[in-house]
């Protein structure tokens, strides 16, 4: 917020633009406070023809600090918008136009990589939805699409500000490319998903501008009250006229519209816009991307949260907890079989086995002397085998308990001790790998088991713990069988999971969820979510993900974080707690007005009145303007708390209401009391006033 | 010393509507859903061709309720106009067109204002025929609209609501017909007479002579407070001692004023499945009544000027057999109900205390309110309340499930704008229009300047929140203000009911929220107090200039 003057500077320009009352008459708010000052200085410019009861000097001060309230108003909207376009700018700048090679006749059956059929260069511009081009290291991709064929790896720095490159194929759930971004190896057929003007950076550009912005059925309903709230006071106004005139007490046209522009709602007129903007520019912030205003707001009442299970909850990969070793096996023994077995493991599971090896005094050697025997699907297991005829072999219990028993190793409680162990860990949620070693010419001997633990990621326990002091249920989504999908759900936490889950099962849950007036929140990334992040009520696309997920979901995250789904929760409250106070703060304020208003306007023909100048305000001049000035400076005032947002802490709604209340309630009943006292004081030594 | 016999009053009052409230609200509840007809009723709907057993959705509701009020109307202006010819009606003539139209809608929009003498203008035709019927038939709608926004709340993926004519025959005949004749009997015990004896002479004890009225009054007085409908028998409402002989009538009449709307709240929450939510609604309009009570008499002990100051309060206006706190525990009630009634003469109250009884009025009759219209009204407010609510919480506002949207909003937001706009526009125009305020300030202000304007003020307010009662001192027998004060009555009462039926619709078809952490509770007393802040500064900014320009300009001196 330091370079909020600067930001102001900027945006004055598109402030005294927006004052077009073509562009005023959306806010209805603004739009009556503009024709207040209109009306103020066709008075004042009369005054001097005319004649009038208040002092010249006094008509012209109301309608130039009418004229800057709409004007504040205007520059909050600036601001919050000059903020995304920023941002936009730097869109665009991806989004300059490339020659691209269109494949002419793409034939996906017979010539999948497209190097027979010719190729022809055409504007990127020119592509439409269903054109196949290829594209080559170096190259700019032209347009949002698919890889058909091929992989590569890919600088999409550009629109995520990630600088370490991706890796983008053909098939699966990450075969989605964006147009802007840039191919640095390898060469890749791409099918064109989106219609010229409507890419994905297209659409960027539009929302963090504030172009497309739709308003939300809150902000309508909000609009509607604080519509209401205005047509009250503007009655209340006109009525006073009459009604005063039969005490002969009429105020002044100037002194009316005064009353007016005070008492309507005009601190959240002003920055309701603003609020909407800044809260999806905050989104921007955190790399996700909304479809629409409503899908933000969605988020601040979302109730139930699917969380898949990898990635989110756990790390992706399992990892090595434990070594168990069976009766009458040294601990070295097995620690330094299961070791010696993963050295040339690659997988993070065999990496893991090693580092926990180490931890507990394994020596890795120089050299191991032997040949490697891999992991296959079949054998379901993998090993050494060593120079010496040592053979050390490590996987699924069945499958090396097939193997040593062929060797001839014999002995059931050995066997069922061996079950026992296994079947522990499997119950604990975790992967146990039996380890078995033989000697040449002698049986397998079984050493123990190693523990392979799906590690919860630190902190997540608090985070569920906090959504539900939030009111928000989480459901962890896994492919788990159910007893370890139970055992990973009571270590993080969660409210309820679903396991071995199908995307018919995903989808399934949701509807249920929601025909008990739910609202449910997800993440997903496969062209097999699509269903269910369309039918979630905020569907958050991972941007690794396929264009059809994206498509489906009305958020995109450009980091692929499926825990910013808490982030995102958080801040769709935040931007409704945003309007909520700055609503509440602006109605307690006209306390205050009428206190400095209502005395200044009636004390001269009825002196009992002066009692309610508890204020003591100078003159009846100085307290209407200072309460207009009020009135003005609280919309710069609160600038940079509607484009930062109220602080939002997960509680209880009891406890943020109880809070917010005493903040911007009682605060705004108090703080313009002090603030119109301060003005006045210094309004009072303008002479004339 | 008038403070104790307040707080000894209060706390009677207090201990009979705690007994009572519990059965009275079960069996309202258990009237508005229970299945069965009684032969008598559906002997009525036969007769009407009604099926009780359809429902209706709230378009047909509404059409139902204000087809039956127009037919009211057309029927008590009928009525007055024919007097002349009418069996029973004491010699009087036919009522002028002016006069009768204001009455007709006075009485059917539950309001009760009465721009006439009653005892020197209606025969017992017309009180009986005409005004008895509608005091018991409009307080029947009031009941049967709450009772429908109350459906809304408590159905699921509906659209229907109820049926109109049989909320509207159970509100009659369950309802307030028996309570009305016990409370009658009551009466009469205590001494209101009961007697179709017409005018009597009589030598008094100087042996001057004297005409005495009779009349049919405590069957009259019974539903004119249960109804909270206020219109009196005789032109001295309820400080005539025929009305109201007694503190302990006084006292009970209080009662009957008060039992049906403070046990509505208990009805709503067995209704909507959760009596707490019922509970808090309940604390909230306690809270403003007790508060408005408590300034009220304080202003009237404190009086003002030598004169109160040597009565130990301010006297005038004032009944002997009742005294300040009798008279102010009234006073308050029938404002702050919907009833209008009166047994002190509120433009005599001091200043602050005569704004206290508009401020009443002001808050829009809701705490707690006229007979079904406080607790539909109530329930508007916290729709806002809890929307403001909501957005603070970070929650697209809900109340008891039921999300608050673009559509719920601007009902409610239309509900809080009616009111006031009839208010201020008919006081405007009272003095804006010149041929009109020549006529209002020399034919119907008789205190020209502050006073003489709060007594417009109030005439207005009184008409639109539909409470009947006047400041006295103004002659409303014009034709302005019988034409807009009929209309204020009849806007004031219908465009609410409108808007109502309209939220209830859309409430109903919506399904239900569950209730999480994250939902904002609405039976707790920090609810309460948000719903009691929301009401005062609501009323408080719309009508602080006018109540500046009348009473607060008088009586701060």
């Amino acid at each position: 917020m330091s370079n909020l003057p600067s930001q102001i500077a900027a945006g004055l320009p598109g402030a005294l633009r927006k004052l077009s009352p073509r562009l005023m008459w959306r806010n209805p708010v603004m739009f009556i406070v503009e024709v207040g000052a209109a009306f103020t200085t066709v008075l004042a410019i009369a005054q001097p023809f005319v004649g009038g009861s208040d002092s010249l000097a006094f008509t012209w001060a109301i309608a130039v600090w009418l004229w800057l309230t709409v004007l504040f108003a205007n520059l909050a909207e600036s601001v919050a918008e000059g903020r995304g376009k920023a941002q936009a700018a730097t869109l665009r700048s991806t989004r300059t136009s490339t020659m691209a090679a269109k494949v002419v006749g793409y034939d996906p059956a017979g010539d999948p990589a497209a190097l027979r059929a010719s190729t022809q260069q055409v504007a990127s511009a020119d592509l439409t939805l269903g054109d196949t081009v290829v594209v080559v290291a170096g190259e700019l991709i032209p347009g949002d699409g698919d890889i058909v064929d091929g992989i590569a790896s890919i600088d999409e720095s550009a629109i995520t500000g990630e600088s370490a490159p991706v890796v983008r194929e053909s098939g699966g759930d990450r075969s989605a490319v964006t147009g802007g971004t840039r191919v640095l190896s390898d060469r890749v057929v791409v099918r064109i998903t989106s219609k010229p003007g409507e890419t994905f950076v297209d659409r960027m550009i539009r929302l963090v501008e504030g172009a497309s912005r739709q308003k939300t059925p809150n902000e309508i309903a909000l609009n509607i009250l604080l519509a209401s709230l205005s047509i009250v006071f503007l009655i209340v106004v006109l009525t006073l006229g009459p009604i005063a005139g039969y005490s002969d007490a009429a105020p002044s046209i100037a002194v009316m519209v005064a009353l007016l522009v005070c008492l309507i709602p005009t601190t959240i007129g002003a920055l309701l816009s603003a609020i909407g903007i800044a809260g999806m520019d905050r989104l921007v912030q955190h790399n996700v991307l909304a479809m629409s205003g409503r899908a933000v707001e969605a988020a601040g009442d979302v109730t139930t949260l699917l969380m898949d299970k990898t990635g989110t909850i756990t790390y992706g990969n399992r990892r090595a907890a434990e070594f168990r070793t069976l009766d009458g096996v040294l601990a070295h023994e097995l620690r330094e079989a299961a070791a010696l077995s993963s050295l040339s493991d690659p997988t993070p599971e065999g990496k893991s086995i090693v580092d926990l090896a180490a931890t507990q005094g394994f020596e890795r050697p120089a050299s191991v002397d032997g040949e490697i025997v891999p992991f296959t699907a079949q054998t379901r297991m993998s090993g050494v085998d060593f120079a010496d005829g040592r053979q050390i072999r490590k996987g699924a219990g069945s499958a090396v308990t097939a193997w040593a028993k062929e060797t001839g190793t014999a002995g059931s409680t050995l066997f069922a001790e061996l079950e026992e162990s296994t079947d522990r860990i499997a119950s604990l949620g975790g992967t146990p790998l039996v380890v078995a070693v033989r000697e040449p010419g002698a049986p397998a001997r079984l050493l123990g088991v190693v523990y392979l633990k799906d590690i919860v990621k630190e902190g997540m326990a608090s985070r569920f713990a906090e959504l539900r002091s939030m009111g928000i249920r989480t459901v962890m989504i896994t492919g788990d069988n159910p007893l370890t999908a139970k055992a990973i759900a009571e270590e993080a936490g969660v409210d309820d999971y679903l396991a071995e889950a199908t995307p018919e099962d995903k989808l399934a849950l949701i509807r249920q969820e929601q025909e008990g007036g739910r609202l449910v929140a997800m993440t997903g990334d496969g062209t097999n979510d699509a269903p269910a992040l369309a039918q979630a009520d905020v569907g958050v696309a991972m941007n690794t993900g396929t264009s059809a997920a994206k498509e489906a979901g009305n958020m995109v995250d450009l980091d692929s974080d499926p825990t910013k789904l808490i982030d995102i929760v958080a801040i769709g409250k935040q931007l409704l707690i945003t309007r909520g106070a700055l609503t509440t703060f602006s109605i307690a304020n006209d306390v205050a007005k009428y206190f400095a208003i209502i005395p200044a306007m009636f004390a001269a023909v009825f002196p009992g009145l002066g009692l309610l100048n508890i204020m003591g305000l100078h003159s009846p001049a100085s307290a209407i303007l200072s309460a207009v000035i009020f009135n003005a400076l609280v919309i710069i005032a609160l600038i940079p708390l509607a484009l930062r947002g109220v602080k939002y802490r997960p509680m209880s709604a009891s406890r943020i209401l109880s809070r917010n209340i005493l903040v911007y309630g009682l605060g705004g009943v108090i703080a313009p009391f002090i603030g119109i006292k301060i003005i006045d004081l210094v309004v009072s030594l303008i002479p004339g006033f | 010393m008038e403070a104790w016999l307040l707080v000894a009053q209060l706390a009677t009052l207090v201990l009979v509507l705690a007994v009572i409230h519990r059965p009275l609200g079960d069996y309202l509840a258990w009237t508005f859903t229970s299945a069965k007809d009684f032969r008598v009723e559906r002997g009525l709907y036969r007769v009407v061709g009604v099926d009780p057993d359809s429902e209706q959705s709230w378009g047909a509701y509404l059409r139902g309720v204000l087809a039956f009020s127009l037919i009211g109307v057309l029927f008590v202006y009928a009525l007055q106009r024919l007097q002349a010819v009418l069996p029973y009606s004491l010699g009087f003539p036919a009522v002028p067109e002016g006069l009768s139209f204001n009455t007709a809608a006075s009485f059917v929009a539950n309001t009760n204002w009465q721009s006439y003498s009653p005892d020197v203008t209606l025969g017992y035709t017309v009180q009986i025929a005409g005004l008895a019927v509608q005091n018991f038939v409009s307080a029947g709608v009031g009941l049967a609209v709450a009772i429908a926004l109350v459906r809304g709340f408590a159905r699921r993926n509906t659209g229907t609501i109820g049926n109109f004519w049989v909320d509207l025959t159970r509100a009659t005949l369950r309802i307030l017909l028996p309570l009305a004749v016990v409370s009658a009997v009551v009466l009469i015990a205590g001494g209101v007479i009961q007697n179709f004896n017409g005018f009597t002479d009589v030598t008094t004890l100087t042996g001057g002579s004297a005409t005495v009225p009779g009349g049919p009054v405590a069957s009259q007085e019974a539903i004119k407070m249960l109804g909270n409908n206020g219109g009196g028998f005789y032109n001295t409402n309820s400080a005539h001692p025929f009305e109201n002989p007694t503190p302990w009538t006084n006292l009970f009449e209080i009662v009957l004023m008060l039992a049906i709307p403070f046990s509505l709240p208990r009805t709503f929450g067995k209704m909507v499945g959760d009596t707490r939510q019922g509970y808090a609604i309940l604390a909230a309009m306690g809270v403003l009544f007790v508060a408005s009570l408590a300034a009220l008499t304080a202003f009237e002990i404190g009086g003002a000027g030598t004169g109160p100051q040597l009565a130990g309060g301010a006297m005038e206006g004032k009944e002997q057999r009742f005294g300040i706190a009798a008279s102010t525990l009234f006073a308050t009630t029938s404002t702050i109900t919907s009833t209008g009634a009166v047994n002190s003469m509120h433009d005599s109250f001091t200043s602050l205390g005569g704004m206290m009884t508009l401020f009443n009025m002001m808050l829009g009759e809701i705490a707690p309110g006229g007979i079904g219209a406080g607790l539909y009204g109530i329930l508007i407010i916290a729709v806002i309340t809890v929307f403001i609510a909501g957005l603070l919480v970070g929650r697209t506002p809900e109340y008891l499930g039921k999300k608050l949207g673009p559509r719920e909003i601007k009902l409610a937001s239309l509900y809080i704008l009616a009111t006031p706009t009839l208010v201020l526009v008919g006081t405007a125009l009272s003095f804006a229009i010149p041929p009109i305020r020549e006529d209002v300030e020399s034919t119907s202000i008789w205190n020209p300047g502050l006073h003489g304007f709060t007594e417009v003020l109030y005439a207005f307010t009184s008409a639109a929140n539909n409470n009947g009662s006047a400041f006295a001192g103004l002659t409303a027998n014009t034709p302005w203000f019988n034409t807009a004060l009929g209309l204020a009555m009849l806007f004031g009462r219908f465009i609410p009911i409108v808007l109502v039926l309209a939220l209830a619709g859309s409430l109903a078809a919506q399904g239900k929220v569950p209730v999480t952490a994250g939902t904002l509770p609405t039976h707790r007393p920090q609810f309460v107090g948000l719903l009691v802040g929301v009401i005062v500064i609501v009323v408080a900014l719309t009508y602080f200039p006018v109540l500046a320009l009348g009473p607060l300009a008088e009586g701060l001196q």
